[in-house]
């Protein structure tokens, strides 16, 4: 799926051709996104809204501040939980999850 | 443990001018900022700024965030200046004065300055509608950074709520991105914004409802459209909901000051609801009742980012006074300008809101 | 609240305050290149029409709140004020240009599509609406910044409603 990007804009010039793409995975699916852009920006260009269900109620919730301070769009990158996808850089190969619940934080192997 | 003269938590508009004043008076500084890019709300501003020549009026936001970026980069070059991204202060601890942060997810550290500005900014308010925690509905700097910083459509067409400066501007600015802005809803019988922001979208064609507000955002997984509904001067519902299209909630009903460092360092705290939400107590040169501690910008109360710049050079230069022996003449002499400037941004009937706000917590000085 | 009232707090510069923002009308009848329209009803901590202005039309603010004062003798409708006022608020008139029921305007603009120089544009009122279709005589940015000034004919009794344009 092609990327949501603005092209043309009266005022900024986003060399979207200069940025360096890379790939990961969201929920196994792949995906495209720009390195060290926030999680959520890739995911929000790919399409995907939705980031975690909820514990109690599993109401479905995404992106909201956008400065971390929230809890809004917490996920499991990498196995782990609770990330703030909206503050934390994208890295070429991650494994991104919809994280469901509170999140199970596994001991290190 | 890492020790540093002044420490300034924040890297906004605030924090980028006291980090830039206190390291051009010979202190050494680390700036922290919990963004992965400096420069706080400033840098998605594509519109031009207001204010006098001092204040860069004219001048769009973000050229005005890569001006302070310059004079940052210039204080680093010299070793003055350190400046750390990607990095939540996540306590304050007042018994030692030690402050704890973490770099990314990964690292935890601590570190003891000498002093400290806290210019942590603000986050967005939320009104209670049905739904409301729905994806689809997402702040109004979100929905900034998404569109002007990295160039990511926030939706096809978006309801705003709020016709304060921050939901007409950004209306103004998703037209500039492409995406349609179904309306601004506001509960007040008039905008609380700038009155030439509002014409701007206007003659656009965006209709703003007055005496409105939203009831129910629809959708099941994600929004897919709103219901808003007439309200009296009493804020009762009148009248039948209408139904909008939409597939974006914008919230732009206000700003409250981040403060959870200041509680946590002990300093007196007043709820003022002209500054929008609870404040440090401060005097004239930003100084909060924490002898080490001072505050500017949005943390200091809900304000525009010119003067936040101001309230940042004037707590960067009374830090760096304290350290020097001879630092209260030299806080008399260069605050004055300062001062004066503030004056002037915060005159008229736009100012009174502030001034009366700024009343509230306002000392002479603390003795 | 009256419906002049309620327009005004939405953004809309009613006919009652349009009329004081008006030039003299015989100097605006002959001067060649328009004069300037500034609807900035609102005290806001503002100035820089003042320092774009190259003849100094546009007065000193004894104080930043001030709404702009002008003195039209001075005004030369070079339109810098009009890519300069950040609430897109100064529109420069030229009822001297083109037939007796003609008027050329210079409106601000920073939308995509960008018109050309010969398009036919919308025209549209305060609140959005197209009340004409005008060509567009020609396009400048005076401060290369990206806000550009579009000069459109219109109809000479439409100068005090259309207020921007739309590419269509």
């Amino acid at each position: 799926m092609t990327r949501k990007m603005i092209k043309d804009h009266p005022i900024l010039n986003f060399e979207h051709e200069k940025k360096k793409v890379v790939k990961f995975t969201f929920d196994g699916r792949e995906m495209e996104g720009v390195e060290g852009e926030p999680i959520a920006a890739a995911l929000h260009s790919n399409g995907v809204q939705i980031y975690r269900i909820t514990p109690k109620q599993e109401r479905t919730r995404g992106f909201f501040c956008a400065i971390g301070k929230c809890s809004s769009c917490f996920m499991v990158v990498n196995g782990v939980p609770n990330v703030r996808t909206c503050v934390t850089p994208l890295e070429a190969g991650m494994k991104v999850e919809t994280q469901t619940g509170m999140g199970i934080l596994k001991p290190e192997e | 443990m890492k020790r540093t003269d002044i420490l300034v938590v924040g890297g906004g508009p605030a924090g980028l001018s006291a980090a830039i004043e206190a390291a051009s008076l010979g202190a050494d500084v680390v700036l922290m900022d919990s963004d992965l890019k400096l420069g706080g709300q400033l840098i998605k501003q594509t519109h031009k700024f207001f204010g006098s020549r001092t204040e860069f009026a004219g001048t769009r936001g973000f050229e005005i965030a890569d001006i302070l970026f310059d004079e940052v980069e210039k204080y680093k070059q010299e070793g003055k200046l350190e400046v750390f991204s990607n990095t939540t202060v996540t306590g304050y601890y007042k018994e030692d004065g030690i402050v704890s942060y973490t770099i990314g997810e990964e690292t935890y550290d601590l570190m003891k300055p000498q002093k400290i500005v806290m210019a942590t900014g603000a986050q967005e308010k939320r009104i209670a509608f049905y739904n409301n925690d729905l994806p689809g509905v997402y702040g109004a700097g979100a929905v900034q950074t998404l569109m002007n910083v990295y160039g990511i459509p926030p939706g096809k067409k978006v309801l705003m709520i709020g016709a304060g400066n921050i939901g007409l501007i950004v209306s103004y600015q998703l037209m500039q991105a492409g995406v349609k802005v179904a309306g601004i809803v506001e509960a007040m019988p008039k905008i609380g914004g700038y009155w030439v922001h509002a014409a701007k979208v206007r003659r656009l064609g965006v209709p703003i409802y007055l005496q409105h507000t939203i009831t129910e955002a629809l959708g099941e997984k994600v929004i897919e459209g709103a219901t808003i509904q007439e309200i009296d001067n009493s804020f009762n519902l009148v009248g039948e909901p209408m139904k909008i299209d939409c597939d974006t909630i914008c919230m732009a009903i206000g700003l409250t000051p981040t403060c959870e460092l200041l509680w946590s360092a002990g300093c007196e705290m007043k709820f003022v609801p002209q500054l929008c939400g609870y404040v440090a107590r401060r005097d004239a040169m930003m100084r909060t009742s924490h002898p080490d501690i001072w505050v500017a910008g949005d943390a200091a109360g809900i304000e525009e980012a010119s003067a936040a710049m101001v309230e940042g050079r004037i707590a960067g230069l009374a830090a760096a006074a304290s350290l020097k022996p001879e630092g209260c003449q030299m806080l008399r002499e260069r605050s004055a300008d300062y001062l004066k400037r503030l004056e002037h941004l915060r005159a008229g009937d736009t100012g009174a809101k502030i001034r009366s706000g700024l009343e509230q917590v306002c000392c002479e000085c603390w003795g | 609240m009256t419906n002049n009232e309620k327009l005004f707090n939405s953004g809309i510069l009613t006919k009652d305050k349009q009329e004081t923002l008006l030039p003299p009308q015989e100097l605006w009848e002959n001067r060649k290149n328009g004069l300037v329209v500034i609807e900035c009803p609102q005290q806001i901590p503002c100035n820089p029409c003042h320092d774009s202005c190259p003849t100094g039309a546009i007065l000193p603010f004894e104080n930043i709140i001030d709404t702009p004062r002008i003195d039209y003798e001075k005004c030369t409708g070079c339109a810098r004020c009009v890519a300069r006022c950040p609430g897109l608020a100064c529109f420069v008139v030229d009822l001297t240009w083109g037939e007796e029921d003609e008027a050329l305007m210079k409106l601000p603009h920073e939308m995509l599509p960008l018109p050309d120089k010969g398009d036919e544009v919308a025209c549209l009122n305060r609140m959005g609406e197209e009340v004409h279709r005008g060509k567009v005589i020609n396009v400048t940015e005076p401060w290369k910044d990206c806000t550009r000034v579009v000069h459109v004919s219109v109809p000479r009794d439409m100068v005090m409603e259309i207020r921007a344009v739309k590419v269509v």
